[in-house]
Parts: C-alpha cells; sequence; structure tokens
C-alpha cells in the first residue's frame, strides 16, 4: 500500500482521473472492465465527494481510506444492464424509495429509510437467520444516478450504484446496476455467499428482471403455487 | 383435477393434481373445454427438450370458459368462452408493441435458462419447459392463464371448438411460416412435413397467393390431406425429394421453402444415420435432414422458413451453400397474438375451416394412448383433440377423415 496512487497522484492527474470516472460511470462502457483493480467504492466517494480520498461520514484511519480508494484484490463485482420502457423518472423514484426494493429484490426482508440519505437493510439468510447493515447513497442525481455504501460496521462491506439512461431510439431507459462487495470469511462469510447466490450476476440479472417485469408487466411473472403431479 | 402430466421420456400420465389458483393479479382460470396434442409435445415426450421436471402438466393448445379473473383483469369476464395463445405475453414490453410476442420480455420468471442457452430468453410458453417459464399446461381440467388481459380472445357463439381451436398454435404458425416466406406472385412453395403445421402452411401459401405448392412427407393419408388442399405431393420414400424439387420446378428449385418438421425429422441414407446416432448421444440436439435438403433444394437467392422446432444444436449445416446462394431464412415461435383476430376472420369467412385435421377426439384419460398413437402415426392419426369433461361414450371412437 505503500505506492498508492491516491497518495502520490498530483493534484492534477488527481482531477483528471475523476472526471475520467465520472465519464466512465455516466457512459455507455462497459463500468467494471475500466475499474479494474481500483475499487468501486473509493470510486463513487471520490466522485460524490470531489476527491479520492474518502470523505465520508465515518471519520477513517488513512490507511482505510487508502484501502477503499485503491480497492481490495478478493471484492466480487457484478455489472448488468437491462432496458425498461419507462421513463428515467419513473424508474428512478420507484427504486429510490427504497422501502420498495424488497418487492422485486427476492433476498430482501426490509429496507427501512432513516432519512434523506441513510437506510437499514435486512436481508434473508440461510438456517432463519438475518443480515442486517446500514447503508449511506453517497451519490443521489435525481432521474440519474443513486449511489450507495454501507457503513464501516456493516457484516457485509457492499457499496454499488444504480444508473438511469434514455436508450437510443425510444426504447426506454437503460439500467445499470454496478456492485462491489467484499464477503468475509468463516461462516458468515459461507452464509453470504449463499445469500447472493453462486454466480452474483445472475442474481442481479433476475433481479432486474423482475424490476422490470414489475415497471413494464404490472405484476412479477411466477409459477409458484401451481399444480403439478406427484 | 386431472391433468396430463409428463414424467419422464415416454411416459406421460393422467393424474390427480390440485386445482390451479389466481396467483397474480393479472391471472384468470379456465375450465378447459377442448386441448389438443401438438407435434411439439412430441418433442417432449420423446425427451429432446431439456429442463422437463417429473409431473409437469403438459399442453400448450387449449380453449375453454373464464371461471375466475384475478382482480385486474378488465377484459374477461365468467363465462366468456376463449381461445388462448400458447405464447405468453406481457401486452408492454419492446417485443410486444412490435408484434414480436413470442419474444416477450416479461413472462419467463426462469429467463437466465434460456439467456444461458440462446443468449437472451424469449417468451413463456404454456406446458413446455422450465427453460420456456414451467407453466403448467392446458390438458388439464383447469388451466392458469397469466396476463389474461392480453393473450384470450373470446370467440363468437356460432363457431364450434373444433373450427377454433387451432387458433391457439397450428394455425397462426402454418399461416406465420408462409407469411416469413414472403410469397410473390407466380412462386413456388415447398413445404416438408405434412403434419398439422404443414397442413396450415399448405393451404397459407395459398391463400397468400402462391403459384404452386409442392408437399413433402411419407406417410399416405397426410399426402393425401395435402393434395386435397391442391398441393402437388412428394413421397420421399418413393423419390429422392430434393432431385424430385429440381426436375418439378424446371431445374430452378422452389422459391420459397418450408421446414415443418423440426428436429425429429426421418431419413434415409448416411446423413440419417449420422444424425440418429448423434442426437441418441446428445451429442447434437436436432436432427436436421430437412433444414439441409431445403437449403440444398432452394433456388438461389431463395427464401427458407423454419417453423418446425429446433431446440439446441445441429450439425452439419451447409452454410456454404446458404451463403453462396445468397438465401434468406426466417423462424421463431408462433406471434400468435398478431394473427389471433385476422385468422378468426377467415374461419367466420368459410376461407378455411380447421377441423378438417381432427382424426381423434378422444377424452382427457386416453392421453397417454394418444400421444402414442400421434408419434407412431397409427390409425392415420393427424390431430387429436382431448375433451376433458367428456367421457368415452359421449365422444365418437374415431373421426374418419
Ligand atoms: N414455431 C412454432 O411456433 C411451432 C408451433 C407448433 C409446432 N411447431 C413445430 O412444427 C413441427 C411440426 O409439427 P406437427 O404438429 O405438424 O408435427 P407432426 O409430427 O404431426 O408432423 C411432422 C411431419 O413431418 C414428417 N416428416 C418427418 N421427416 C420428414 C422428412 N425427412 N421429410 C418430409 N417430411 C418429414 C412426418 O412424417 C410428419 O408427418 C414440429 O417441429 C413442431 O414442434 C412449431
Ligand atoms: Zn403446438
Ligand atoms: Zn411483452
Amino acid at each position: 500500500m505503500e505506492n498508492s496512487m491516491s497518495t502520490q497522484t498530483p493534484i492534477d492527474k488527481q482531477a483528471g482521473d475523476l472526471e475520467r470516472w465520472a465519464s466512465i460511470i455516466g457512459g455507455g462502457a462497459m463500468v467494471l472492465t475500466g475499474l479494474q483493480q481500483r475499487s468501486l467504492k473509493g470510486i463513487l466517494t471520490a466522485v460524490a465527494g470531489g476527491g479520492l480520498v474518502y470523505q465520508g461520514t465515518q471519520g477513517k484511519s488513512t490507511v482505510k481510506q487508502v484501502e477503499d480508494a485503491v480497492g481490495l484484490d478478493h471484492a466480487i463485482r457484478v455489472e448488468k444492464t437491462v432496458t425498461i420502457n419507462r421513463s428515467a423518472a419513473d424508474l428512478y423514484s420507484f427504486w429510490r424509495n427504497l422501502s420498495q426494493l424488497p418487492t422485486f429484490m427476492r433476498h430482501l426482508k426490509s429496507v427501512q429509510v432513516i432519512d434523506d440519505r441513510r437506510s437499514h437493510w435486512v436481508a434473508n439468510a440461510p438456517m432463519g437467520q438475518d443480515i442486517e447493515w446500514d447503508a449511506v447513497i453517497v451519490n443521489d442525481e435525481p432521474n440519474r444516478l443513486i449511489a450507495w455504501t454501507s457503513t464501516d460496521d456493516a457484516p457485509v462491506e457492499n457499496s454499488g450504484f444504480v444508473r438511469f439512461q434514455p436508450s437510443a431510439g425510444d426504447r426506454g431507459t437503460e439500467v445499470k446496476v454496478v456492485m462491489e462487495y467484499q464477503p468475509p470469511g468463516g461462516m458468515l462469510g459461507t452464509m453470504i455467499a449463499k445469500l447472493f447466490g453462486e454466480e452474483p450476476e445472475q442474481q442481479i440479472g433476475d433481479e432486474l428482471s423482475r424490476f422490470k417485469q414489475l415497471m413494464e408487466a404490472g405484476e412479477i411473472a411466477t409459477t409458484e403455487g401451481q399444480p403439478k403431479g406427484a | 383435477m386431472k391433468a396430463v402430466c409428463w414424467h419422464g421420456s415416454q411416459d406421460v400420465r393422467v393424474d390427480t393434481v390440485p386445482d390451479p389458483k389466481i396467483l397474480n393479479p393479472h391471472d384468470a382460470i379456465l375450465k378447459v373445454t377442448s386441448t389438443a396434442i401438438c407435434g411439439s409435445d412430441l418433442h417432449l415426450y420423446d425427451g429432446y427438450i431439456p429442463t422437463m421436471k417429473s409431473g409437469d402438466i403438459l399442453g400448450h393448445e387449449f380453449m375453454g370458459e373464464v371461471v375466475e379473473t384475478g382482480p385486474e383483469v378488465t377484459n374477461l369476464k365468467k363465462g366468456d368462452r376463449v381461445v388462448v395463445p400458447f405464447t405468453i405475453s406481457c401486452g408492454n414490453c419492446f417485443f410486444c408493441n412490435r408484434d414480436l410476442w413470442s419474444l416477450c420480455d416479461n413472462t419467463n420468471p426462469n429467463a437466465w435458462m434460456s439467456e444461458k442457452l440462446y443468449g437472451h430468453s424469449p417468451a413463456g410458453l404454456f406446458g413446455y419447459s422450465h427453460l420456456l417459464g414451467g407453466y403448467a399446461g392446458g390438458q388439464a381440467e383447469y388451466v392458469r392463464v397469466p396476463f389474461a388481459n392480453v393473450g384470450p380472445l373470446k370467440v363468437p357463439d356460432g363457431l364450434t371448438d373444433e373450427q377454433v381451436l387451432f387458433l391457439t398454435d397450428i394455425f397462426p404458425t402454418g399461416y406465420m411460416a408462409a407469411e416469413n416466406c414472403d410469397i410473390q406472385p407466380g412462386e413456388v412453395v415447398a413445404v416438408w412435413g405434412c403434419g398439422p403445421v404443414g397442413q396450415f402452411a399448405i393451404r397459407s401459401a395459398m391463400m397468400l397467393g402462391a403459384e404452386r405448392v409442392i408437399a413433402i412427407d411419407r406417410l399416405p393419408e397426410r399426402l393425401a390431406l395435402a393434395a386435397a388442399a391442391g398441393a402437388e405431393i412428394i413421397n420421399y420414400e418413393e423419390m429422392d425429394a430434393g432431385i424430385a424439387l429440381k426436375e418439378m420446378t424446371g431445374g430452378l428449385g422452389p422459391d420459397c421453402c418450408i421446414d415443418a418438421v423440426g428436429m425429429e425429422a426421418h431419413g434415409t441414407g448416411a446423413m440419417a444415420l449420422y444424425d440418429t446416432v448423434m442426437q441418441a448421444v446428445r451429442m447434437e440436439t436436432g436432427r436436421a435432414m430437412v433444414l439441409r435438403q431445403a437449403i440444398v433444394a432452394c433456388r438461389k437467392g431463395g427464401k427458407i422458413s423454419v417453423p418446425g422446432v429446433y431446440g439446441g444444436f445441429i450439425d452439419k449445416m451447409p452454410m456454404g451453400a446458404f451463403v453462396n446462394k445468397a438465401l434468406t431464412m426466417r423462424s421463431g415461435q408462433t406471434h400468435v397474438h398478431k394473427y389471433l383476430r385476422p385468422l378468426l376472420e377467415r374461419i367466420q369467412q368459410g376461407d378455411i375451416d380447421p377441423s378438417f385435421l381432427i382424426t381423434h377426439k378422444l377424452p382427457l384419460e386416453e392421453a397417454p394412448r394418444a400421444y402414442k398413437i400421434f408419434r407412431d402415426k397409427e390409425e392415420d392419426c393427424i390431430k387429436v383433440v382431448l375433451k376433458p369433461f367428456e367421457t368415452a361414450s359421449s365422444l365418437p371412437a374415431a373421426v374418419a377423415t
């Protein structure tokens, strides 16, 4: 960590970096490809706060800030995009009302909004246990982007953003979710792995399709509870 | 209720299962008055479509009476008599808005499975594997119909079940197959397979202005039915269909070629043996002799239309012929919703009476035997209609062609 970029980059290069990140997050290319070794959390908080050093409310140590900025290798990252035949404003306002997220995010039990920025999340975990954490919205651009990170005491560190971008040719809105999380080791780690599924891409993909179904078709397609032969 | 359930390759049974319930606000429950067995069901019966589970209720061609509606169903009420498209569509997505109903984005709860295999997921289908939604089918006394505002079409009282039942699939399928040929005046259309889909493709090609239709099969009763519609016929067991087609079209080849057979084509010769072996060991999932023959027989610059179903991969695709002869190919599960009203009008106007196809009307209990005779083309079987609420004594033993 000694030669971390965030502490050694000259101010002007840092500003250029930030612009680049802002354009990657807002652009049409794969976000994760551009991210490479950097952490999403670091980038999101940097873009939101205007500096590559995390300016969050938690008052972190310098070492922690640097870790956030340069990223850790074992983070799990997912990026998934779906086009939904509704306006960015409709989609943003449904999503921004965080307490509605469990309607299409199956692993969530509840999201309780604490204030404009903070919320409390409860997820179902295997064996009847729950996992809870607090999250902070670090960037909120109405009808365009919501970025969040978990607070320091979260059992699973996670951050991400959802972006709503009008798509070319009258096809509605491209909704992109980019997420990063750090599964802890031990029992908890195993539980988390189960929680997010063996294939996190698929899990986020399924959640996005259910969001799309709800917003386009007014219900989530299901066969649960239908008859079958013995 | 009683329902026809899949239990494995060549093992379908009539089981007693719970009645279906409304699960979503746009659902309706139908009491099934008539339901048919389709060539597509045979691919399930023979175990060539992956992701079937023991106990799955079969059937995607059905009609009946509405007995219950969900809170957001506004177009239907109890007692309405409806036909239901085999494709389930939401009516609001990019694809539904463009009349591409079988590609609906929002009706397959298992979309991830198809995305793995196909890159994207098509619409959910009734009774057609978990890959395509895992919906319980309509070869049952009752069935749950999702998106009931969008799919079901009310049918006029004057028409019998037998006249309108095939609007659910095979009539639109044959029609779309012909439409996909973009038939121009003077053109010759060749149709492989004189099963139900082929029969409707033949008649639709004529309605859409084909100058000549040439039908290919090996079963005399099916060839006779094609000839009765005005098609010229080729029995591929008596002659090489490829050579015959070239001879019959002045050396040009047919302008349009329709593969109404799909992945379980029969054949003779080395390639057929190759396909049978490869399919048996699951190295390929389809025996593509018809598709290959169609590509080679088609005239230069001609059109290939594929209503026949393929589920996975095929071998020895003559891509060289396809490219160097500058062919066009179109396919798809049928966009049934698009065709329901126009084809109902055709029936009402008397342009066609789809009931010509039915050779067997049987009670639901006889489904296991019905699958077998339809698959083995015994008893001159061409199309079976099952009647969940009728008994053997109330039905004629067999309907003569
Ligand atoms: N695209 C769709 O939406 C859709 C809808 C319904 C059915 N289908 C498909 O259409 C196909 C036909 O369905 P069907 O109900 O008519 O089935 P079917 O089994 O009754 O008919 C198939 C016919 O093809 C004939 N045949 C077999 N090998 C042949 C060959 N080498 N050359 C010429 N004819 C040959 C058989 O003798 C039979 O008469 C199936 O693959 C079915 O899955 C597709
Ligand atoms: Zn069918
Ligand atoms: Zn749709």
